[in-house]
């Protein structure tokens, strides 16, 4: 099995990506911008929503109950779709999903297809695999055509492209659209992409979507959107390919009822995005004649298999816990070395992996917990980070490295009170050669890191159990 | 293909029961009927409120709000693309002969071909419910008549109107598998600095028409 | 009250005039402290770091010494946090159903200092005196593990001479993360560059919070900056009196 999460097998270790990324000051200032924003329309609309904690608990419990009943539902959406008049596919992984859907395209003739936003096309590669078979990929949505004209990679779940800023964008659209005049100012940009696609939604006969979610008990297909690329891109074609991970599925038609209010005040901080398509195989006289789904497992399932892990399969991509990072607000997208970034891709692309790649991930955090907070479908991002921690320890084990002996040690010491107080002394007497006027300002090892941008203050002389022994004696003298 | 597909299906289906087997016994599992949905489920506005939040959620999408009472609302029409300087646009099926200004030029969008939805500057549309809280119009038909022209004007009865999500979804149930398009505002986006843009690929203006029942 | 006194190994060792601050605090409030020698550590660095199995002896070891305590005051969010959000989850792995039950009692017993102080003892004017310009930094665990919101505040407004200033983005980390600090030093440097503009911009003279750790970081950017801003944990704050001031 070949399981591919983008370019994330040869991405550089996280500490290592974030050492470019933290000098690219405009960068930052954009990431900061952009994440700032979202981040205050969605506590705007997250505040007036007075039942927000009770639609979060019925999501949870929802992807928790579908999880627990996976098959089921795939087989119940299954047969419905094909009822339906779709046609359903199975792929365990990226590259026999890449083979399914440049096969559909190719039976179908198209040289062309449109794409709408799907974070699993990356995922798989799949435009990379569509251009070596000589078929032209559009990505329709502004920013994901912002990356694919500039040869760039997202940097974001749902705003891929917010790590440019107008100018960068301009500078882009002038290059590859061969135009020789263009305003900076988001209107004209918007207008110049506008243009630039109307043509292709109106011509090409193929069209690749994802989905928001599969309903199991219609075999219905729900797309969220905000600029109508997605609308153009299934309903024009006559022929529709659908890519989704299999834990996209919700058990009913009343589901949406829950996660089509809680996804775009979470996303965008909207009340709700422009537009939302819920559609069911081929019967409607206005879409495409061939509808195609491609289920997609590559590594889902490996996660379904870790009980404290699956509840990262709840996802539903809304990018909140990205904007409220305050490690993601430094980096950016790109130091994750995945195209799943922030918290949900420190989590995620790692358990695709089976850990083999992207150990750094789990580490890339501080435990600060805003992710989960803000998390509409209550993943406890930071009990997973940890418990993903101990699983690259218990990996490790066998390379016995600096940190595994110094942490057998110290736990060694602080199961016993002897040992604790002994150590403690030891502190004191050792910490001498680095203290400096009352503070240690440079440490060796990797200790090292602490002092390049912090002080430190020394060991006082009494511990506070010396303090307390001396004062127990006192009383009882 | 059809071989690898069968066997990438059985491949998955036994991955999930094993996954499922072990981790459903050690864990609580719930059937779908006991999920707890405390969230709000009906009405608590009245209904004068809940047309005037919708109105006023609308505003806030950039969408421009008419009230009418039914015998008004084809001067309204006539007013608009006027004032748009069109002498015709593209109507869906459902919208009633009476709410058309007579002396103007109407195309049934049944007859209407691609090249002619995307020519159109103005499309009148109906819908199946809408939605207060959100500001949503929710559409059964006019997939491409709602996408394509530039404008789009959308008339909604009041008693279309409801106040909460789960309302609308409760009233759509029966329409579940049909194709349903949900609108709120005019097509956007904030992809560039966040700055939020009317008009990408869909309509770049969408009016509504309340008609008070 | 007879309170029991976890101090967390690093308050122990490095910041002691917490701890004194905490019982000179509660005495004074008329209660009875006890500190139980044999403790050590909570556990918290190794089970967050990935060193599970290594937490679970000093887990052990605190539910034993705690398992009688009428009442646990921890001068430390992050370690109750510890305590409340991964204990039982240890105990149920360990399979041992009599420390499962030990920590299902001990639990609700154990309390962060203002915790303790509001909600326990409901006590707001603690009677302190401290007349100094004060901002105060709410930590991650206090926020969004122990939901504690502005225990801390209520108990901060009610002393007398102080001057509270705000702190703009009071809720966002300021990058510790325990060994996150070294593991990511360059990120979290960046971070904290955050914390300690806003601290800037407070014009505050003191940053106080529940958590030294956090404040040992601060303090760390604030000292290599010489800011002349210092920080000094909650208990020290509300420890001081006309009579005993502390820095
Ligand atoms: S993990 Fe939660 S907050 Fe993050 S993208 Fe997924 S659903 Fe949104």
């Amino acid at each position: 099995m070949s399981i591919r999460v983008g370019d994330a097998a040869e991405a550089p270790p996280f500490q290592k990506a974030v050492l470019t990324l933290l000098g690219d000051t405009q960068l930052r200032q954009n990431v900061r911008h952009a994440t700032d924003v979202i981040t205050q329309k969605r506590a705007q609309v997250v505040a007036e929503q007075t039942d927000w904690q009770e639609l979060r608990s019925a999501a949870s419990a929802i992807k928790t109950h579908v999880l627990q009943y996976l098959d089921q539902y795939l087989s119940q959406f299954e047969a419905a779709c094909t009822a339906a008049g779709g046609h359903v596919y199975w792929a365990t992984d990226a590259d026999e999903a890449n083979r399914i859907i440049v096969d559909l395209v190719q039976q179908h003739g198209s040289r062309e297809v449109i794409k709408v936003k799907t974070m699993t096309s990356d995922e798989i590669g799949l435009n990379r695999a569509l251009e070596d078979s000589g078929i032209h990929p559009h990505e329709t949505d502004l920013a994901d055509m912002i990356i694919q004209l500039g040869n760039d990679k997202p940097s974001h779940i749902v705003v891929p492209a917010l790590h440019k800023n107008r100018q960068q964008v301009r500078e882009i659209f002038m290059q590859k659209m061969g135009l020789r005049e263009l305003g900076d100012n988001p209107e004209d940009l918007t207008a110049a992409a506008r243009q630039y696609l109307r043509e292709k939604f109106l011509n090409v006969k193929a069209g690749i979507s994802g989905a928001n979610f599969l309903i199991a008990e219609t075999g219905g297909v729900c797309v969220v959107e905000s600029e109508g690329n997605g609308r153009m891109c299934v309903t024009l074609p006559d022929t529709l390919i659908v890519l989704a991970g299999i834990e996209k599925v919700i058990p009913s038609f009343r589901d949406l009822e829950v996660f089509l209010q809680l996804l775009p005040r979470s996303a965008t901080g909207e009340r709700m995005n422009p537009y939302n398509t819920i559609w069911t195989g081929t019967q409607s006289s206005e879409g495409p004649q061939q509808l195609h789904v491609v289920l997609l497992d590559n590594g889902r399932t490996r996660v379904l298999a870790d009980r404290e892990g699956r509840q990262t399969l709840h996802c539903i991509r809304c990018g909140a816990c990205l904007n409220t990072c305050p490690v993601y607000r430094q980096t950016g997208g790109h130091a994750y070395g995945s195209i799943y970034a922030g918290p949900i891709g420190a989590i995620l692309t790692p358990q695709l992996f089976e850990m083999k790649h992207a150990q750094s991930l789990p580490y890339a955090s501080s435990l600060c917990g805003a992710c989960y907070e803000v998390c509409p479908v209550k993943i406890n991002i930071p009990e997973v980070l940890i418990h993903l921690r101990g699983r690259v320890v218990r990996e490790q084990r066998a390379s016995a490295s600096l940190e595994g002996i110094a942490m057998k040690v110290m736990s060694r010491i602080f199961s016993s009170r002897r040992r604790f107080e002994a150590a403690q002394r030891l502190g004191k007497l050792a910490q001498w050669p680095f203290v400096s006027n009352g503070w240690i300002t440079s440490l060796p090892g990797e200790l090292g890191n602490w002092t390049t941008a912090r002080d430190l203050r020394p060991m006082p002389k009494q511990s506070f159990r010396d303090w307390w022994r001396e004062r127990e004696k006192g009383k009882q003298s | 293909m059809t071989e690898i597909h069968s066997a990438a299906r059985a491949a998955i289906f036994s991955r999930i029961r094993e996954a499922n087997s072990t981790i459903n016994a050690a864990m609580r599992t719930a059937g779908y009927q006991n999920i707890q949905r405390e969230y709000q489920q009906s009405a608590s506005m009245s209904r004068e409120t809940i047309v005037r939040t919708f109105a006023e959620r609308l505003h806030e999408y950039d969408a421009n709000v008419y009230e009418s009472t039914p015998t008004a609302v084809s001067s309204i029409i006539a007013q608009l693309l006027a004032a748009y300087g069109q002498r015709s646009a593209i109507v869906a099926k459902d919208v009633p002969r009476e709410w058309l200004p007579k002396d103007l030029n109407w195309k049934k969008e049944a007859e209407a071909s691609i090249g002619d939805f995307d020519k159109a500057e103005d499309a009148i549309i109906v819908c199946e419910t809408a939605i207060a809280h959100t500001g949503t119009i929710v559409l059964r038909d006019s997939r491409r008549l709602s996408l394509l022209p530039d404008r789009l004007l959308c008339v909604v009865r009041e008693r279309q109107i409801v106040e909460t999500v789960p309302e609308a979804i409760k009233r759509l149930q029966p329409f579940a598998a049909d194709a349903l398009t949900f609108i709120s505002g005019p097509s956007a986006t904030a992809d560039i600095e966040m700055t939020r843009i009317r008009g990408v690929h869909g309509p770049r203006i969408l009016d509504i028409i309340i008609v008070r029942d | 009250m007879r309170i029991s006194l976890f101090i967390a190994c690093y308050n122990d060792t490095l910041f002691p005039e917490t701890g004194k601050s905490v019982v000179r605090l509660l005495e004074r409030l008329g209660h009875q402290v006890d500190f139980p020698l044999e403790q050590t550590c909570c556990g918290q660095m190794h089970y967050n770091t990935g060193y599970q199995a290594e937490a679970m002896p000093l887990m052990r070891r605190f539910v034993e010494i705690f398992k009688d305590a009428e009442t646990v005051c921890i001068p430390s969010s992050s370690c109750v946090g510890m305590i409340r959000d991964h204990y039982a989850k240890m105990a149920e792995l360990s399979g041992d159903t009599q420390l499962m039950e030990d920590v299902e009692i001990l639990l609700p017993r154990i309390y962060e200092l203002s915790e303790l102080l509001v909600k326990k003892l409901g006590i707001e004017d603690v009677g302190a005196y401290y007349p100094h310009r004060v901002t105060y930094h709410a930590s991650c665990h206090s926020l969004r593990s122990l939901h504690i919101g502005d225990l801390p505040l209520r108990l901060l407004r009610k002393v007398r001479g102080i001057e509270l200033v705000e702190l703009e983005n009071i809720d966002q980390c300021c990058g510790f993360g325990g060994t996150f600090a070294v593991k990511n030093g360059d990120v979290s440097t960046a971070m904290l560059a955050d914390k300690l503009r806003c601290i800037e911009n407070s014009s505050a003279e003191v940053c106080t919070a529940v958590d030294n750790s956090c404040l040992m970081h601060i303090l760390g950017g604030l000292h290599r900056q010489r800011a002349g801003v210092r920080t000094v944990h909650l208990a020290e704050i509300l420890a001081s009196t006309d009579e005993v001031s502390a820095t």
